[in-house]
Parts: structure tokens; sequence; C-alpha cells
């Protein structure tokens, strides 16, 4: 896969390599129906400051990378089956428990969706950021406490010294999610993975999380995983992408080139079929059929099925991720002819 | 690829035409009691409190507002599932809050709703050609029951499944797909209105098109009148003939599409407009967005005046006393252009705040654009940059709400 260290905003630092780095990563589910080929192949890259989006519909594997990176793959029934997680040129698939414990929580950190299913309703939010102190840096409860409000005030939760004896249902889903960011940026990890946390929220919060979100990002120097199926919101703030479809990256590309001209059919259709004021009054755009079921993947490339520019190479061979140009590439036989013709469009 | 046929433009509402649903003053209190045994009523969570609003026959009118504005409560309303506290809906001019037995069962028929998840709303227990035809069951008169299994298998085809899966069960089938069963059974008895809430949340983006797509073609095919509830702005634009914004129990703005979408004038629908994330990149510096401080007070105890004062940066002494009525604002009345329409605001007043989509001769290269026309006709001719008025970009409150932290 292309590294991209042009495009990432702070430069310094990339020539020891890129701040996590996924190599041919593959998960299986091991079901009573059969295995479950999650996630088959997946390559990508993060540096430091960077936000990287992860897109995909429900069933491409993107969660679940994000759960092998983290190391809180549910095994069994998951199985991490090859690959490599490089975090800072080291491989963490091949660290021990509490090793990869210690990384856990303070080298990076997730961010839910459901904010209310992450938090523990039995204990006060401050108890709850509190223990990231306490586990992690040996703090004593009263000095946790106060770092706990310190966090609640800089993710802007107003009258952080009351709200800090409250339990999660006193908040409300904005307010929940901050808690949630507040908990990841605890211990400042360098690397945050959030899983669609914005995807429960109305429109004018989510803009009020996704602005906290990138304002940590940058003052932290962070890199960011944004998983996400919301073309809007990583138009906003990505600077790269990975299309991710069954299991595999279908393409990856800085943000603005994948909007001009998509390289694959599958981004394309996904980008055509976003309601536009133009084409009011017109059928929109739909990908035919549905997902594949992971239990069958279909021959070829995954998507020959769905793929209006299908040809019969596409039902036997597997495309390989194509290089389109030095920083981006397209899992697609014909990426040449879909990106040609998404240019035409213009 | 199919070829995006062009849809026949539904009609534009005019005064002449009857409303085929009219709905006045729609007020919904739920009570919040305090004990166990002897149950005291200490107040009312005022989910709906005042809503007025005419669907025309063959028209789409979008509903948007954000969770816990009483959109859903006014479909439930609709549907008479439940009782308002206050208010009439008629129906062809009869008020159907007020009917009972066999006259409310002929209305029913009448009046289907199409639900957000189609996971829960299909009983996992039952075959799909019993769902779709459960509706024959109540309504005997629609079909004679020897014709039933033939009326289901029509209804799967109209509505794009194959009509071999009549003796398949939900968990058989997609998202997607079963969202077509629920529409199918929406369908079942012919009804005039169909009230979809958020017919499609829960479906991946691929798969919403095509539900879209299919409700578009049915409503030309079988003239329907669609409430179209949800809270993804660009669908509701993409469907709808007429769009009211909801908050807080009432509708802050009404009008037709194009004048809610580019002619906003009230701030609630601009802050929430302006904070749609735009699948545009090259817009992302151009954005002006309105970060909106705090979260929507409670519905037992809203704010006096006006209810969105509390996050409004335009709020004054009279938005506190004085409650702004659903109306046309008084600087636009008379003016005939696109902002000419009802708007509960005091300070009402125009704002740009969508991005002109992808103007013509902006070095943004457009995505895939298919050189349709590059704005609605409707809307004034203006400049590719789009300054928004004289506003200077409104401030973000600095505070929070002040009514304390939010529930």
């Amino acid at each position: 896969m292309a590294t991209s260290a042009e495009l990432s905003p702070e430069p310094a630092g990339s020539d020891e390599g890129p701040l996590l780095d996924v190599r041919d990563l593959h998960v299986e589910f091991r079901t009573r129906e059969g295995t479950a080929k999650a996630v088959n192949g997946v390559n990508y890259s993060v540096d430091a400051g960077e936000t990287l989006a992860v897109l995909g519909e429900s069933g491409s594997g993107k969660s679940v990378t994000a759960q092998a990176i983290m190391g809180i793959l549910d095994s069994p029934p998951g199985f991490v089956t090859a690959g490599q997680v490089l975090f800072q040129g080291q491989n963490l698939l091949t660290l021990g428990a509490e090793e990869r414990r210690k990384v856990r929580g303070a080298r990076m950190a997730m961010i839910f969706q459901d904010a209310l299913s992450a938090l523990n309703p039995v204990l006060s939010v401050g108890e709850q950021l509190g223990e990231m102190f306490t586990v992690h840096r040996g703090m004593s409860r009263k000095d946790a406490r106060a770092k706990a409000i310190e966090l609640m005030e800089r993710v802007r939760i107003p009258a952080a010294r009351e709200r800090v004896r409250q339990y999660p249902h006193q908040f409300s889903g904005g307010m929940r999610q901050r808690v949630m960011i507040a908990m990841a940026m605890a211990l400042e990890p360098e690397l945050i993975i959030a899983d669609e946390p914005t995807t429960a929220l109305d429109v004018t919060v989510q803009a009020q999380v996704m602005d906290l979100l990138a304002e940590l990002q940058r003052e932290y120097n962070m890199g960011l995983i944004l998983i996400t199926h919301d073309l809007g919101v990583v138009a906003d703030v990505a600077d790269k992408i990975a299309v991710m479809y069954a299991g595999r990256i279908v393409e990856t590309s800085p943000v603005h080139d994948i909007y001009a001209a998509p390289a694959h059919p599958y981004t394309r259709g996904l980008l055509e079929s976003i309601p536009r004021v133009d084409q009011k009054g017109q059928e929109l755009y739909a990908i035919k059929g549905l997902p594949p079921n992971l239990l069958h993947i279909p021959p070829g490339c995954a998507f020959n099925p769905r793929c209006p520019m299908a040809q019969p190479v596409c039902r036997t061979d597997v495309p390989p991720l194509y290089q389109v140009s030095s920083t981006r590439a397209s899992a697609c036989h014909f990426w040449k002819e879909c990106l040609g013709e998404s240019a035409d469009n213009t | 690829m199919s070829q995006p046929t062009t849809r026949e433009p539904a009609p534009a509402p005019t005064t002449a035409r009857e409303p085929i649903l009219e709905v006045r003053g729609l007020v919904k209190h739920f009570p919040l009691t305090q004990g166990i045994l002897f149950k005291k009523q200490i107040g009312a969570v005022k989910a709906v409190d005042g809503v007025d609003f005419d669907l025309y026959p063959g028209e789409t009118l979008g509903i948007v507002g954000e969770s816990g504005c009483g959109k859903s409560t006014v479909a439930k309303l609709v549907m008479n599932l439940e009782q308002p506290t206050a208010g009439s809906i008629r129906y062809k001019g009869e008020d159907i809050t007020r009917l009972k037995g066999r006259a409310l069962k002929a209305v029913r028929r009448n009046i289907q709703m199409v639900f957000q998840d189609p996971y829960t709303s299909l009983n996992p227990r039952m075959t799909v050609g019993d769902i779709i035809g459960e509706p024959f069951e109540i309504h005997p008169e629609v079909a004679p029951k020897g014709d039933r299994r033939k009326r289901v298998q029509d209804l799967l085809d109209v509505v794009g499944l194959n009509p071999e899966y009549i003796n398949r069960y939900p968990h058989q089938f997609s998202g997607g797909q079963r969202q077509r069963i629920g529409i199918a059974r929406g369908l079942a008895l012919r009804p005039e209105i169909i009230v979809a809430d958020e017919p499609v949340s829960a479906l991946d983006v691929s798969v919403q098109a095509q539900v879209v797509n299919l409700m578009e073609k049915l409503q030309d095919e079988f003239q329907l009148s669609y409430m179209f509830i949800a809270h993804d702005l660009s669908i509701v634009r993409h469907i709808s003939d007429r769009v009211g914004v909801m908050y807080l129990g009432k509708i802050v703005e009404v009008g037709a599409d194009a004048a809610i979408y580019e002619h906003p004038t009230h701030p609630y629908t601009q802050a929430l407009l302006s904070a749609v994330p735009v699948p545009n990149p090259e817009a992302r510096e151009e954005r002006e967005r309105i970060i909106l401080a705090g979260d929507v007070p409670s519905p037992a105890n809203p704010p006096s005046g006006c209810r969105f004062r509390t996050r409004c940066w335009k709020a004054q002494e009279r938005c506190v006393v004085e409650e702004p009525l659903l109306a046309v604002p008084e600087v636009f009345r008379g003016t005939g252009g696109p902002a000419e329409h009802d708007s509960a605001c005091h300070f009402a007043e125009e704002m740009e705040v969508v991005p002109e989509e992808r103007p013509p001769g902006n070095d943004g290269r457009p995505p895939g654009d298919q050189g349709g026309p590059p704005s609605d006709p409707q809307g004034p001719p203006r400049g590719p940059e789009g300054p928004p008025g004289d506003q200077g970009g409104p401030p973000a409150n600095p505070q929070g709400p002040p009514g304390g932290p939010g529930v």
C-alpha cells in the first residue's frame, strides 16, 4: 500500500515509518455454520497527526480489523490467522496478553459507537475516568478524581465538578460520547480508533463531537482511525480513505482524489447513491443486490455480482491492489476504465 | 447500471386543492407521575405541543428534526395509535381523533405505516405471506379469502421480491429486503396515505437508495401521499415536495423543499443544515458551520417564549417573553420570493448555509456529475462563492445552556 508521508500534516518522524502499519491482516470467525472470513488481507497505515477513514458497510470487516488492532477480538470465535500489526515498528500480535494490555488504553485507545453500552452503568463517570489513572499510572483515588474533573473540562462537559459524581444514564448522548472521548484521551495515546463515534448522535451534536475530536487530535498530534459509513463525515475530516468490501480493502486514496474520481466501481456506486439536488425527481443510483454472505464470498472479485463493469475475469481472478498513483490503489481489474468513466462524468 | 429515469414531478400543492389530511393544534402530553400505589401527576412531557400541517394528495411531506423533537409521536398520532391531548386530525374533513369502532376501522385502512426497524417490526414466527396477508384478516372486504395468496404474491412482486418467497420467514431476508416486506404490508390495503417513520435509517448506504427508489415508484403507481419522517436531511430533500422542521414539539419552519434547504429563515433550520456533513472534501474550508452550544432542553420543562432561544445566537429579551408563531415573517411578507414561507422566529432572516452544490467552474472537480442543471431553477442566481448574507458568520454561543446540564 502506498505510504503517504506528503499527506500527513506532520511529516516529522515519518522517516521512522508510520505510527501504525497493518500488514496483510486476516481474521476469521469459526462458527457452527462454517468459517466466516471477516478480514482477508487488509493493509493500511496511519501516521502521527493523520486521519485515516475506513469506509464500509456492515459486514465489510472494518470494525473487526479495529478490534484485531486493539486486541479486543472475541476469541473464540474470532481468530487472527495471518498478518502483522506494527505499532511504531513493534508487532503487537506477538506480544503476550499482559504487554498487550499495557499498550491498550495508554498508547492506543478506542471510542465506541454506543457510549451507553460502552460505559459501566453502576460506576459514576468520575470513577470510570479515574480508573484509567489508578490502574495505568498507579495514582491515588483522590488524584485520579482531580484528573477526571480536568479531563471532563478538557472535553467541555459543563459543570464538571458536579457531574463527576453522576452516572452514565444521567448524561445526554452527546455528553456521554464526550465522556468516551475523555476516557480515550486520558493517558494521551498516540493513536485513537473511533468506531462510528457519531452514528448514534443527531447532526448538530455530531458536529460538536467531531469538532472536539479534531481539535484534540491536532493538539496532541495523534493518529486517528475513523471507522464510518458516512461519506459526509469522511469528506469533512479525513486525510486519506480506505474503502472496505467483504473483508478487503478495495480502494485507498487521499480524500480529495477519491471524491473527484473514484477508481473502484464500489466506491463510485457509494458516491453516486448520495442524493443530490440536481437529481431531484430522478431515480437515485442504487448499487444492485446485497453485500455478500461472509460464509460464501463469491470467487474472484467479491463485488463482481453487483458490479456494472464485471467481466468474465472478475468471476475467476481475485484482483490485487493495483497501484493507481504513488498515493492511490484500487483492487479492480478495470480501475483504468473506472477512473476514466469517473473523470468523463466530471 | 440502470439509467436513471425522470420521474414526473409531483404537482405543487395549491390552495385550490383539498388537503387529504389537515392537522390543527395537535398536542400530546405524556404524564409524569410519582408514587407507586397512588400515582400523582407531577408534570408532563410535552412531546408534541401545538403542531399544524396539511398533507395534499400525491405529495410527500418530509418531517425532519433531532431525536426527542416529537416527530415520531406525530406519526403515532396520525396513525391513531395514540390519543392526542388536544387538537384535531382531519382526514378528508373528518376528525379521526374522535372516531370509534367501525368508522375508525374504515379510516385506518387508508392510513398505513412503514416502520424504522425492519428487524423488530416483522413477527419472526410468521411467514412473509402471513405478515403481508394479515391486513386482509382485519379488513376481509379488501380481498376475499381465496384471492389472498395471489394478492400477497402480487405485492411481493410490486416491491421487487420474488413471489416464491411467500413461505419464507423474516430471518431469511436481509435488512433491505425486510424493509420491502414492511412496505408490501403497508400497501396491502391500498391506502391513500403512508406514514414512514425513518424507513431507511437502519439500512446500509447502498441499500438505502434502493428503498427510496422503490418508495418513489410506488407513490407514482398508487398515487400515495407520504409523510416521510427522517433525520437524514439529504434523503428527505430528495423525496419531499415540502419539508417541515421540528424542534422540541413544534414545527419551527415549513415550506417547499427548495425554500427550506436554500432559503432557510429560522436559525434552528440554518444550524441543522449547516451541521450536515457535505460529501465533498473541496467544500471543507468554504463551509460556514454553526455549532450549537449545549443540548436540547427537556420537553418536560421547555423554555418560555421561543423554545430554541437557549441555544440561539440571536436570542433577545423578546424571545423569552413572546412565543413566535408559525407564519410568514413580516419582513418576507409579499416579497414573493422563496424566503416567503412559514417560519416561527421573531428575527427571521435569510442565510445561506449550504454551499452551492458543486458550482460549475469551481476548481473542485465534482464526482460523477451528469451535467444536470447546476442549481434549482427556483433559486435566484448567485455567485459561486455564495457568502452568507451580511451575517459574517454567527458566533457560537460560548456559554452552555442556561438551564443547567441537559437531561
